[in-house]
């Protein structure tokens, strides 16, 4: 993962990234003055290791409003599940608070759904009765809760499915399973760990493609990790980058591409811009890495048998 | 076509039926050998003719030392001499006995009257096995769930049930009779214990064991504890306790032989100290390869009506699924398959 200013000379002419047309300025206005759903603040969280206490997270900040699309990037181990699991409820912080319109986040519920990124759906259960599940912990008659359901299995286009069962769907179907079961427990926010990262490249660009089109049509805000660039600039309105050892906030940055998003905008000058930012946020001098740190391996194989 | 003893390979079909088969054509061609083959073992002496010595009659087994040592006596009086041919010990009948055995066991009268007749002592004993193991899982499997479930109750119980697992559950037998007499209800007790106090310990470890990133989604889908319980770490470990089940009803067998001579002796351990006693040892195969049996093919049968209740743990499409998705109005059609 090269950035592009490394070797051509043509990307220096690339904009700044900061830089926003008046539309997407617009947009970042508005988006600004929505209701902030759900606020971090100065959040952290500490592990008990081997060698004394492991700071996983430190002191991160954070407001999110109504509608809006977040993405979190950063390299590996620096604290992002942790991150995630202390919104969702499935963790405690050890410092600071999240506030979910503006009442404090005890433990688990549903009005923060979540997308894991390992499959959790429930084995035993048809698609339509993963999608129930959370509607009938609501209380919902199992009629009322199945008619819902298969709306939500509508919107992820797998109505086709619906009766059957998560052994026999492939890894995108049941992301966008889980999607619609998350979605079907009406969350103010999706919580979203790395959802496509198993995928390959082809359904993955499917599978976003398919997740814009229900944010676009869903009253949902989302929260998404991701360790893939593009897929962040693709999806995000503002990313939030940290840095690891500890987990801190390195930037914000509010994506500068516009909306309505589409694949081809991956070369745009907005994008490249911004992913080469990116790159020199989590890949600091990549190619200097790379070179002084070579792998002491012995040569195993025969003279005049070079692959490269 | 794929080696015979390869490595964790799946068998064919074929293969599989084949080798099941064999896994008892096997023992049973040794033990034929054993009976049929004279020069085989057969460390006794089977008298054909006694020849005037008055203290062995036609028929009698005798060591074959012994019997060596009459010959010679005889043939230093000049005497006739008594002939035998090689036999095994009584205790070691031949297949076909058995065989015969396991016909005659259930149509012979019991010898004293008031004894019970085979088939009433087995069923006296499936349903001794059946009430200690019953009442056992109904207590067992809701408090070993609960332990699963809930890390206090755990610590709360399975110390304890864990110190008490260690005492031989016959050990109780002496206070089963002070408390429940002398009949059916002890033998019950016996099975009981032996069989409760491991459930307890082994259904909390298969909860245990459900996988918490189930529990996780549940929870940010609004599931509170009690559902958390019944509509997540159940059917997620059902499959599971199925099995467990399956392996404590065997133990349970072994505990009814030693219950059932508690108190007044019945069911089949009574039949077989019985026959044992008047020397019937064809007999006393026969029962013991009956409750084998018995124990065999209900453990066969659970484990087929398992794999198909259990159908999403093993994928393969099930009738009875099915049959059992309607009944409790679960929509359990078939699917197509994914191919993206
Ligand atoms: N339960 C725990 N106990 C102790 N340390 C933990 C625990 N959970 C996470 N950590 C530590 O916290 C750090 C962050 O882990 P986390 O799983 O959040 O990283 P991540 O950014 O999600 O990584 P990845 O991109 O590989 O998924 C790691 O160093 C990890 O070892
Ligand atoms: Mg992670």
């Amino acid at each position: 993962m090269v950035s592009p200013s490394d070797s051509d000379p043509a990307a220096d002419a690339l904009p700044d990234y900061r830089r926003q047309s008046p539309a997407v300025a617009a947009r970042f206005a508005a988006l600004r003055q929505r209701p902030v759903v759900l606020e971090i603040d100065r959040l952290g969280r500490q592990f008990a290791g081997e060698h004394g206490p492991v700071t996983a997270l430190r002191d991160i900040s954070l407001q999110i409003h109504r509608r809006e699309f977040v993405c979190v990037i950063g390299p590996s181990g620096c604290g992002k599940s942790t991150f995630i699991r202390l919104l969702a409820g499935l963790d405690t912080p050890t410092s600071g608070r999240v506030l979910l319109d503006g009442k404090p986040v005890t433990g688990p519920g549903p009005d923060r759904g979540m997308v894991f990124q390992g499959y959790t759906l429930f084995p035993w259960l048809s698609v339509t009765r993963n999608v129930m599940f959370g509607l009938e912990m609501q209380g919902k008659a199992a009629t009322e809760a199945e008619r819902d359901a298969l709306q939500w299995i509508d919107l992820v286009g797998l109505r086709k499915f619906a009766h059957a069962y998560p052994h026999q769907l492939s890894g995108g179907m049941k992301q966008r399973v889980a999607i619609a079961r998350a979605l079907a427990a009406s969350p103010r926010i999706l919580l979203m760990d790395e959802p496509f990262g198993a995928l390959d490249a082809q359904t993955r660009a499917q599978m976003q493609a398919h997740l814009l089109e229900i944010w676009r049509n869903v009253d949902v805000t989302i929260f998404f990790i991701t360790h893939d660039l593009d897929e962040a600039i693709l999806l995000a309105d503002r990313i939030l980058v940290l840095k690891a050892n500890p987990g801190e906030v390195q930037e914000l940055i509010e994506v500068p591409v516009p909306r309505p998003r589409r694949l081809d905008q991956l070369t745009t000058p907005e994008f490249l811009a911004t992913r080469r930012r990116l790159d020199e946020l989590i890949h600091p001098k990549v190619a200097a890495h790379v070179a002084s740190e070579r792998l002491p391996i012995v040569r195993l194989t025969q003279l005049g048998d070079d692959v490269e | 076509m794929s080696r015979w003893f390869s490595i964790r390979q799946d068998l064919t079909p074929g293969r599989h039926r084949l080798l099941g088969v064999f896994a008892f054509l096997l023992p049973l061609a040794v033990w034929s050998l054993f009976s049929y083959v004279p020069w085989l073992w057969h460390p006794m002496v089977r008298v054909t003719d006694p020849a005037g010595v008055s203290w062995i009659k036609p028929g009698q087994i005798l060591p074959r030392e012994d019997f060596a040592k009459l010959v010679e006596k005889q043939a230093a009086l000049a005497a006739p001499l008594p002939t035998g041919a090689p036999a095994n010990p009584l205790y070691f009948p031949p297949p076909h006995a058995v065989g015969r055995a396991l016909y005659t066991a259930f149509t012979t009268e019991p010898v004293l009257k008031g004894d019970k007749w085979l088939h009433e002592a087995i069923f006296s004993s499936i349903g001794t096995i059946f009430w200690g193991f019953t009442l056992a899982c109904l207590v067992g499997v809701p408090l070993g769930i609960f332990c699963g479930a809930s890390p206090a109750v755990a610590r709360l119980t399975e110390p304890f049930v864990d110190f008490i697992r260690y005492m031989p559950a016959p050990a109780f037998g002496a206070l089963m009779v002070a408390i429940f007499g002398i009949h059916v209800a002890p033998k019950i007790g016996i099975i009981f214990i032996g069989v409760f106090f491991p459930l307890v310990l082994v259904v909390a470890t298969t909860v245990r064991r459900a996988d918490v990133s189930l529990v996780e989604a549940a929870q940010t889908l609004g599931a509170k504890r009690r559902a958390l319980v019944l509509r997540v770490l159940v059917p997620a470990s059902l499959p599971d306790l199925y099995n467990d089940l399956r392996l404590l009803l065997g133990s349970a067998w072994t505990y009814l032989i030693v219950a059932e001579v508690v108190g007044v002796s019945s069911g089949i351990s009574f039949f077989i100290n019985q026959q044992a006693k008047y020397r019937n040892f064809d007999n006393v195969y026969a029962a013991i390869v009956i409750i084998g049996a018995i124990g065999f093919t209900t453990d066969q049968a659970l484990a087929w009506i398992g794999q198909r209740l259990f159908a999403w743990k093993n994928p393969r499409p099930s009738r009875l699924r099915r049959f059992f998705g309607r009944l409790t109005g679960s929509t359990a059609s078939p699917a197509p398959v994914a191919s993206a």
